[in-house]
């Protein structure tokens, strides 16, 4: 059983996916805290809009660059760091304009795109884009070599699968080879819907009006030139990903319906030959240290408690925990087994929420405890 | 249900001298259950999908024709009925009760097909590659038509043949982070589009999201430090920049105040001495009970402070999985 600095070690960017609400943000953050208390420079990126990492590093705001974390936080929780923990919470329509800006043959296409209703409306709601402009800035803080280890905590999509699928969907919106047979760069707008060449237009417009389609005309022609560049750019990304110096963490939860995802998750990793490291269940019911456990429990505790009504109602406490110990149990069981790995690492549900330095550090005594002495911990939780 | 906490009197009294932030409307706002259309969305993993299912079975047992709407193919209601799955049908569940669950992609095939009436041109559509690919690569598109059949479905006069009449109709709406781009859709495209059918369409879904007396949004949230601080900004964006009205704050996942503060001292007297492991066990698992409930009221009397929306709680269920019953009892105590 390996703890988070062994699954680690070598490794230069670590990637932190699972479906919504299973705490990725907060284990990224702890994973990188823990990193930087080791002695490494470490960076994590967040793309989360509700800037809970921003809140749980006692940053007011991250913006589109790295923020180092004050010294005197860790301080305040007790740890000396002997590393550097940056964060950074990313702007994916500042990154896409940025793409824009690099990847523009000239300064009219780049103006033409950047000025263009569509993209300035939907470029960050576009399908894909937060997923892709994660992976971009990584690529770009990755390929500038100021840290040790990147820790990047993925979009907040329902569905992991959304980060591995987001370069493919980007490439097919912005190659569109089936449009621009149509949109020659001969002239914009009304000029080719009008030459009646194309019943498929007059189609289109009824069901769209045409200024849609101009719009959507014009964004994608000046797209096509850039195309190109987009192309190799992705193609290095995803190359990055799968990089030996990488390493993908699947955080889950210990329900049902996270166990399964996460096995899925985990299987569509293997496939696409990307570096999987471990997986954390976060929020586990820690099974109790007691073995034997019988209704005698309930006499012994009437008998210290000397009041029945109490004692009752404690065992009936205990047991709705052992329901959901047991379960959570069951359910790492099922993910061991489907995944066939070691590095199962299972954080309790700890009594305090986490939000902030101090509570990071102590999900780390579970993050980054090997072998029995996670075991003893959870126990003790 | 802790829904009468006098941390959350105390902020309602605080806000009573408020000014509304919602415009001014003719007549009174019905109640959120007899509304047409209600949106339940939070952030992922605070049980949205359990909400609205919770919320469509108190609905159908007031004798409301409802059905639920799914968004994002997760097929939560099929699996708590333990049906196949519904995919895009309106599948009946339980009495008065119905779901569906919406795919872009045969959404975008049933607007076609209700804009084109002749088939000449729908087969060239559909046969088309530059109509797959613009339908796939158009940013907002899917989820255009995605509100655009939550409408229909909503609809006192439906579009699709013998489309059935609801009374109500529910949606499981994405996580939020995409949740609130999801609603801003119909207007980003109004804008976008300044003639055409396109336009008509996204203004009559615009009307109709921000029509205060039609439409109304829950927010379900639990009693953690983050969720709690998203669930205001969610409710601020969703009041401010969408218009949409916020008629109900649900914290879900509440626990029980199981033990009185003399009763967790005693308990901790217990928990000390050292040797009788059940006793040890039993009663520090007490402990831990009361720290997280307590905990938990903190980050409730602090939602109940930022928050505008009246405010409701649902229990922690201690159920190994949600089921139907786990949710019907949900049902009962939910509006």
């Amino acid at each position: 059983m390996a703890g988070v600095a062994e699954i680690l070690d070598g490794k230069r960017i670590c990637i932190c996916a699972g479906s919504g609400g299973v705490g990725k943000t907060t284990t990224s953050a702890a994973i990188a805290a823990g990193m930087a208390a080791r002695g490494k420079k470490t960076a994590v990126l967040t793309i989360d809009p509700a800037k809970r990492l921003a809140d749980s590093l006692g940053l007011p705001e991250l913006g589109n660059e790295e923020r180092k974390v004050d010294p005197k936080l860790f301080a305040e929780a007790g740890v000396e760091p002997r590393g550097e923990l940056w964060a950074m919470m990313l702007d994916a329509k500042a990154t896409f304009d940025e793409l824009v800006r690099r990847h523009a043959p000239d300064e009219e296409t780049r103006d033409r795109i950047l000025a263009n209703r569509i993209y300035q409306q939907l470029s960050a709601a576009l399908a894909g884009s937060q997923e892709y402009m994660a992976m971009e800035k990584l690529f770009e803080i990755y390929a500038e070599d100021r840290y040790d280890l990147l820790v990047l905590d993925t979009p907040p999509s329902r569905n992991a699968l959304d980060f591995l699928d987001a370069p493919r969907r980007l490439m097919q919106f912005i190659e569109g080879r089936a449009l621009q047979v149509f949109m020659r760069p001969t002239g914009i707008g009304m000029k080719v819907f009008g030459r009646g060449t194309s019943m498929m237009f007059s189609v289109l417009r009824r069901i769209t009006g045409v200024e849609v389609l101009e719009d959507l005309s014009e964004f994608f022609q000046a797209f096509s030139g850039m195309v190109g560049g987009f192309r190799e750019r992705a193609k290095r990304v995803n190359e990055l990903l799968a990089n030996p110096e990488s390493c993908f963490l699947v955080v889950c939860g210990p329900q049902g319906e996270p166990v399964t995802e996460a096995v899925y998750f985990h299987r569509k990793l293997v496939e696409a030959k990307l570096p999987f490291g471990g997986v954390i269940v976060n929020k586990v019911h820690y099974e109790s240290e007691l073995s034997e456990y019988g209704p005698q429990v309930e006499d012994e505790l009437i008998g210290a408690l000397d009041d029945e009504d109490l004692a009752r109602r404690a065992v009936e406490n205990y047991e709705d925990y052992r329901a959901l110990a047991a379960r959570d149990q069951r359910n790492v069981k099922r993910l061991t087994a489907e995944m066939r790995t070691r590095s199962v690492i299972q954080v309790p549900y700890l009594d305090e929420d986490v939000h902030d330095l101090t509570g990071l550090m102590r999900l780390n005594e579970y993050l980054f405890a090997a072998g029995p002495k996670e075991r003893t911990a959870i126990a003790t939780g | 249900m802790a829904g009468s906490d006098s941390a959350i009197a105390g902020a309602r009294k605080r806000r009573r001298g408020m000014p509304l932030r919602w415009p001014s409307y003719v007549g009174a706002v019905p109640e959120l259950l007899d509304k047409r259309l209600v949106i339940v969305t939070g952030k992922g993993g605070v049980g949205k999908s359990t909400v609205a299912l919770a919320l469509g079975l108190a609905a159908a047992a007031r004798g409301r024709r409802t059905i639920v709407c799914e968004v994002s193919s997760q097929e939560h209601v099929s699996r708590v009925f333990h049906r196949a799955e519904v995919g895009f049908h309106e599948v009946k569940m339980a009495d008065n009760l119905w779901a569906i669950s919406i795919d872009p992609d045969e959404a975008m095939r049933e607007y076609v097909l209700l804009q084109l009436r002749v088939r000449a041109a729908r087969d060239l559509l559909f046969r088309s590659r530059i109509f797959t690919y613009l339908a796939a690569a158009t940013p907002g598109l899917r989820e255009l038509v995605t509100i655009g059949k939550i409408w229909e479905v909503a609809l006192p006069d439906r579009k699709v043949r013998k489309g059935r009449k609801y009374d109500l109709v529910i949606v499981d709406a994405p996580a939020t982070g995409h949740g609130v781009g999801f609603l801003q859709t119909p207007r980003t495209f109004a804008n976008i589009a300044r003639v055409g059918p396109i336009k008509a369409q996204a203004e009559a879904l615009e009307t109709f999201i921000v029509n205060h007396r039609k439409t109304g949004v829950a927010i379900v949230a639990l009693p953690e430090e983050m969720p709690v601080n998203e669930t205001a900004a969610l409710e601020r964006s969703l009041t401010d920049e969408i218009g949409v009205a916020v008629d109900r704050v649900y914290m879900n996942a509440l626990y029980p105040e199981r033990f009185t503060r003399a009763e967790i001292e005693r308990l901790e007297a217990v928990a000390g001495n050292g040797d009788r492991g059940g006793v040890r066990a039993v009663s520090r698992a007490a402990l831990s009970e009361s720290r997280r409930a307590d905990s938990q009221r903190q980050q409730l009397a602090r939602l109940a402070e930022v928050v505008d929306a009246p405010l409701r709680t649902l229990p922690f269920i201690f159920k190994p999985e949600i089921g139907v019953e786990e949710i019907g009892q949900l049902s009962r105590e939910i509006d």
